[in-house]
């Protein structure tokens, strides 16, 4: 399934430059997707979630506009085409 | 870049680290920064190990996690560890809050790195600080998920290695106490006999005792300070029994503590009001000095502020360049950066309105 995961200027160095990846996600939810990057960009990935596995708590991840904290988490499901993004919170030094 | 006889003066801040490099010849002071803006670096270190001049910072970015990085040309350019170098097993349940402390590992490795951490742990480098790994002895310890974090969080603040043995190390951990290795860190035990935790019923627990800062006098292994939270202590025997050296200060509340670097008489510490207001105490400005091992304590004040001056200094916010004559610094948390070229009895302004500072080191340049 294929899935456009958007990414904020700062973590754009971590994965050769660009600001949008197409992934090949290996299941159907957040959190599988976040995997996904674990396995092709992982200087990403452990920026937005820690050793735990939880995603960092100002990192928001958005499906299609709608931030995940509303919907089912990273258990939300996704869908073929899906747009997601990554953003930092508001907060900050 | 650096040239021998420098001195610098590693300040980190809430916001960002600076970096002042003084040529003392020519009376020239330099300043970069802020390195990393808008980023938490509560660790700084110079390691002059093996022909390096270079300076490791813990920093912390609210969004994106820590990790230790360091430069070789005093901040020109920065490493940038993109997997993260600090970072727990995964079955150790733990996830990285931030790196409170970086310390070479003894003149005999010049490659060895410790990182204590919050959560407390203790990390080990064994390749100059590019990768960390998790000291499993004092993870596994049986006290360790019973520490509780302080007002700072649990964090494991101090890391000492004995510069003619490095397999001896102690760390302190607020709150958890100290505790020693004999054997590079595969086996720990306590060393806080005699530091009271006045925030329990038993004043003195088998452990979670709040030590602020351990400092180690030069030329006397068997020999430390300790500022605790309440309470002011050295030790003559590694860390096996501590005695109230509190003689003569304002308070015996405080966070940092700082040895001389080659007499092992003298100490400085700056006592704070009390745990609830944790400002100089009396609106005064003051560092105190011993010079006799903590029988006594003298106010050193020339060129600090006397009056209305709430100041609080921070467990790393004091330091010394190692230097002969040694020079000392600290910075508080309103962002003032004071120093001494003569060990305590006058003190310059040397910097103002920086973010506060949460770690002051410095090195004189060999």
């Amino acid at each position: 399934m294929l899935v456009h995961l958007h990414l904020p200027g700062a973590l754009r160095q971590y994965a050769g430059g660009s600001g949008r990846l197409d992934l090949t996600a290996a299941g159907a939810t957040v959190a599988e997707l976040l995997e996904t990057l674990g396995g092709a960009y992982p200087g990403v990935h452990q920026r937005v979630v820690d050793e735990l596995g939880c995603l960092r708590r100002h990192v928001n991840v958005f499906v299609n506009g709608e931030n995940i904290r509303h919907l089912s988490g990273v258990a939300t499901p996704l869908r073929e085409g899906d747009e997601v993004w990554l953003l930092p919170a508001v907060s900050g030094g | 870049m650096v040239s021998s006889g420098d001195i610098l003066v590693l300040v980190g801040t809430t916001k960002g680290a600076f970096l002042f490099r003084t040529d003392p010849e020519h009376g020239r002071t330099e300043v970069t920064g802020p390195h990393f803006p808008g980023e938490a670096i509560y660790s700084l270190a110079y390691d002059d190990r093996a022909g390096r001049r270079r300076v490791l910072a813990g920093t912390e970015s609210s969004h994106w996690g820590s990790v230790v990085r360091h430069t070789d040309d005093l901040g020109a350019t920065w490493t940038d560890p993109a997997d993260g170098n600090v970072r727990f097993p995964a079955d150790a349940g733990a996830a990285l809050t931030r790196v409170w402390q970086l310390t070479p590992g003894g003149d005999e490795h010049p490659e060895v790195f410790y990182a204590g951490v919050e959560p407390a742990a203790l990390f080990r480098s064994g390749d100059g600080g590019e990768t960390f790994e998790l000291v499993r002895g004092l993870w596994d310890h049986p006290h360790r998920p019973r520490w509780e974090p302080g007002g700072g969080g649990l964090c494991l603040h101090t890391v000492l290695v004995d510069p003619d043995d490095p397999e001896r190390i102690w760390v302190a951990i607020s709150t958890g106490g100290v505790y020693h290795s004999e054997d590079g860190g595969k086996s720990w035990s306590t060393r806080h006999q005699g530091v009271r935790a006045q925030f329990f019923p038993d004043q003195h627990p088998e452990f979670g005792q709040c030590v602020h800062k351990i400092a180690p006098a030069a030329g006397r292994p068997q020999r430390m300070y300790l500022q605790n939270h309440w309470g002011l202590y050295r030790t003559d025997d590694a860390g096996a029994q501590w005695m109230d050296i509190a003689n003569g200060v304002p308070s015996d509340f405080g966070f940092p503590i700082v040895a001389h670097p080659s007499d092992p008489e003298t100490a400085w510490c700056i006592p704070l009001t009390s745990d609830g207001f944790r400002c100089t105490a009396e609106g005064r400005a003051r560092v105190f000095r011993t010079r006799d091992a903590g029988e006594s304590w003298e106010p050193l004040t020339a060129g600090l502020p006397q009056e209305q001056a709430y100041l609080t200094v921070l467990r790393d916010g004091f330091g010394n360049d190692g230097g002969d004559p040694v020079g000392l610094y600290f910075g508080t948390r309103t962002g003032e950066l004071f120093g001494s070229a003569d060990e305590g009895d006058s003190w310059k302004l040397l910097a103002e309105w920086l973010p506060p500072i949460m770690c002051v080191k410095a090195a004189a340049v060999r």
